[in-house]
C-alpha cells in the first residue's frame, strides 16, 4: 500500500509539474496583454487631460474649446493633405498647427509622450471608424 | 418689400469694412412696414482672459466679436438692440465681461441678454447680471408689440450646485468644459423657472407673438455636449397655451431649426469658433458602443429642418462663425438671416406658421455630417 500511495504520490506530482509548467506560461501572457491594455489606456487618460486644458498654451486655449470629445479631428483620415501645412500630413503635424496657431505656443515633437499621448486619444475617439486615408 | 428690406441688411452686413453706405430707401420700406422691427442677434464670443500681468484675451475670439461689432455698426437703418445668447465670457469673470460691454459700447445699441453657462458659474450670475444689465436671471419685456420671454435654462441639478457650492472655481471649471463626463451636470431651467415662467405666460396675451430667449436648446438633441435641456418638455407644455412662440436658442455654435407644434426653434453661431454637428460623435464610436457615460440622443437629436454647412476650413479661423439678423415682420413672417463666415453660404429661415429655409443651397450630406 506504501508503494501504491507513493506511485500516485509520485504521479500526482509530475501532473502538478506539468501544471506548472503550463500554467505559467499562460499568466505570462495574460499579464503582458493586461499590461499592454493597461499602459494604452494610461496614454490614453494622459492624452485626454492634455487634450481638456493639459497643454500649458500661452493664452490658455484649450483643445477641447473647439474639439469637443475629440470631435473632428478624425484620426482615421491621416495621412492626407492639409491646406495650411501645403502638403500631405501626418496627425501629429495638424496638432502643431493647432498648438502654434488657436493655442499660439511652441510646437511639441514628434516622438515626445505628450504628441504620443494625445494622438492615442483622438484615436481612440475613433476606434471602429474605417480606415480612410486622404479623405476630407 | 421686407426682403428687399433684409438683402440690404446683408449687404450693409457684407459691406463692412469697405464702408459702403445702405440707400436711404430702405430707411422707408422699414418705416412702411410699421409694426415690423428688427434685433441683431450675436453670442457665444467666449471672450478669454489670459492669466498674468496685464489685461490680455485671445486675440482670435476678441477678433470674432470685434468683426460682428463692425458689420452691426454698418447696418442701415440699425437695428433696434441686440441680443446676446449668453456666454459673453469664457471663464465667468467680471473682467472678461466687462471687457466684452466696453467693446460693444461703441455701437451705442441697446443690449438684451440672458446667461450662458460660461458667463453664470463662477459667481452663479452675479457679475453677469450685472455687466448685462439683467433685472433678473429670468425676466420678460414687450417690444413694439412683441413679447420676449428671456430664460437662464444653463442651471445644474440641484444636487450638483449644492455639491459644488463652496468651489466656485472648481464648478466654473465643471461646467466650462463642453464634453464633461467627469463631472457634470445637464442644463435646466430648474424648479424655481418652471413655476416663474407658467406664472408668466398665464399673464400674456396668447395671440401675440412671443420670442422666447434660452441659451440651451428648449430641446433634447445630444446630452453628450449639453445640447439638452433636462426639462424641455415641462417648458414646451407651458408654451403650448401661445398661439406663436419661436425660440432662439444658444449654445450650440451653429444653425439648427425645428419645428414642433407652434413652436419654432432656431440656433446660431458662435463669434468665436465653430463646432460640428453632434452626429459626427454621436453617431460614431463613442456613443455607438456605450464607451461614453454622457452619451444619450434625445427624441430631437436630428431637428427636423437641418441646416447643413460645410466643414470649418481651420485654415480660416473665421469659417463657420457669425452672428444673425432677425425681422419680426410681426404683419406675419418672422426671419432670421444666418450672416456666417467664411466659405459657407448664409442662410436664411422663415417662419410663418411653417419653419422653412430659403435662398441658400445645402451643403453636401458628407460636408455636413463628416
Amino acid at each position: 500500500m506504501m508503494i501504491r500511495k507513493s506511485t500516485l504520490a509520485a504521479l500526482g506530482a509530475s501532473f502538478i509539474l506539468g501544471l506548472a509548467v503550463t500554467v505559467p506560461a499562460h499568466a505570462e501572457a495574460v499579464r503582458d496583454t493586461a499590461k499592454w491594455d493597461r499602459e494604452y489606456k494610461a496614454s490614453v487618460d494622459r492624452g485626454d487631460g492634455l487634450f481638456h486644458g493639459g497643454i500649458k498654451s500661452t493664452n490658455e486655449v484649450a483643445c477641447v474649446q473647439c474639439h469637443p470629445e475629440g470631435s473632428n479631428t478624425h484620426a482615421e483620415t491621416y495621412p492626407k493633405y492639409q491646406k495650411q501645412l501645403g502638403k500631405v500630413s501626418q496627425l501629429w503635424e495638424m496638432v502643431n498647427w493647432c498648438v502654434e496657431n488657436p493655442l499660439e505656443s511652441k510646437a511639441i515633437a514628434a516622438d515626445s509622450a505628450d504628441m504620443v499621448d494625445l494622438v492615442a486619444y483622438m484615436s481612440n475617439i475613433r476606434k471602429g471608424m474605417k480606415l480612410a486615408p486622404g479623405k476630407y | 418689400m421686407m426682403n428687399i428690406s433684409r438683402r440690404n441688411f446683408l449687404k450693409g452686413a457684407a459691406a463692412a469694412g469697405v464702408g459702403s453706405i445702405i440707400p436711404m430707401s430702405m430707411v422707408t420700406v422699414e418705416a412702411e412696414a410699421g409694426a415690423s422691427f428688427t434685433f441683431a442677434w450675436v453670442t457665444d464670443q467666449h471672450l478669454q482672459l489670459i492669466s498674468g500681468p496685464g489685461a490680455k484675451f485671445v486675440k482670435s475670439w476678441d477678433d470674432g466679436f470685434k468683426l460682428a461689432i463692425s458689420e452691426v455698426m454698418n447696418m442701415r437703418p440699425q437695428p433696434d438692440f441686440c441680443f446676446f445668447g449668453g456666454d459673453l465670457a469664457q471663464a465667468g469673470l467680471r473682467s472678461e465681461l466687462d471687457h466684452g460691454m466696453d467693446m460693444w459700447s461703441k455701437t451705442g445699441l441697446k443690449v438684451k441678454a440672458i446667461h450662458g453657462e460660461h458667463d453664470y458659474f463662477l459667481d452663479m450670475g452675479k457679475s453677469s447680471r450685472a455687466a448685462y444689465g439683467m433685472p433678473a436671471d429670468n425676466y420678460t419685456f414687450v417690444h413694439k408689440g412683441v413679447q420676449f420671454i428671456m430664460l437662464t435654462t444653463i442651471r445644474a441639478a440641484e444636487d450638483w450646485e449644492a455639491r459644488h457650492a463652496k468651489d466656485v472655481q472648481n464648478r466654473m471649471n465643471q461646467m466650462m468644459r463642453i464634453d464633461n463626463y467627469v463631472d457634470g451636470s445637464a442644463f435646466r431651467l430648474g424648479r424655481e423657472g418652471l413655476a416663474w415662467l407658467k406664472k408668466t405666460v398665464a399673464g400674456l396675451d396668447k395671440n401675440k407673438h412671443t420670442i422666447v430667449c434660452s441659451h440651451s436648446p428648449i430641446q433634447k438633441i445630444y446630452n453628450g455636449w449639453n445640447f439638452w435641456t433636462e426639462d424641455a418638455e415641462e417648458i414646451q407644455a407651458i408654451l403650448k397655451d401661445l398661439k406663436r412662440v419661436t425660440v432662439l436658442y444658444n449654445h450650440v455654435h451653429q444653425p439648427m431649426a425645428s419645428q414642433k407644434g407652434n413652436i419654432s426653434f432656431l440656433s446660431n453661431f458662435s463669434t468665436a469658433w465653430p463646432w460640428p454637428h453632434v452626429s459626427t460623435v454621436a453617431d460614431a464610436t463613442m456613443c455607438g458602443d456605450g464607451a461614453y457615460k454622457g452619451c444619450a440622443k434625445g427624441a430631437d437629436y436630428y431637428p427636423n429642418l437641418i441646416l447643413p454647412y460645410h466643414r470649418a476650413d481651420v485654415a480660416n479661423f473665421r469659417d463657420a462663425t457669425g452672428w444673425s439678423i432677425v425681422n419680426t415682420n410681426t404683419g406675419g413672417k418672422f426671419d432670421v438671416s444666418v450672416n456666417q463666415w467664411g466659405d459657407n453660404p448664409k442662410r436664411h429661415v422663415t417662419w410663418d406658421g411653417k419653419l422653412k429655409e430659403v435662398g441658400a443651397g445645402p451643403a453636401t450630406k458628407a460636408q455636413t455630417m463628416y
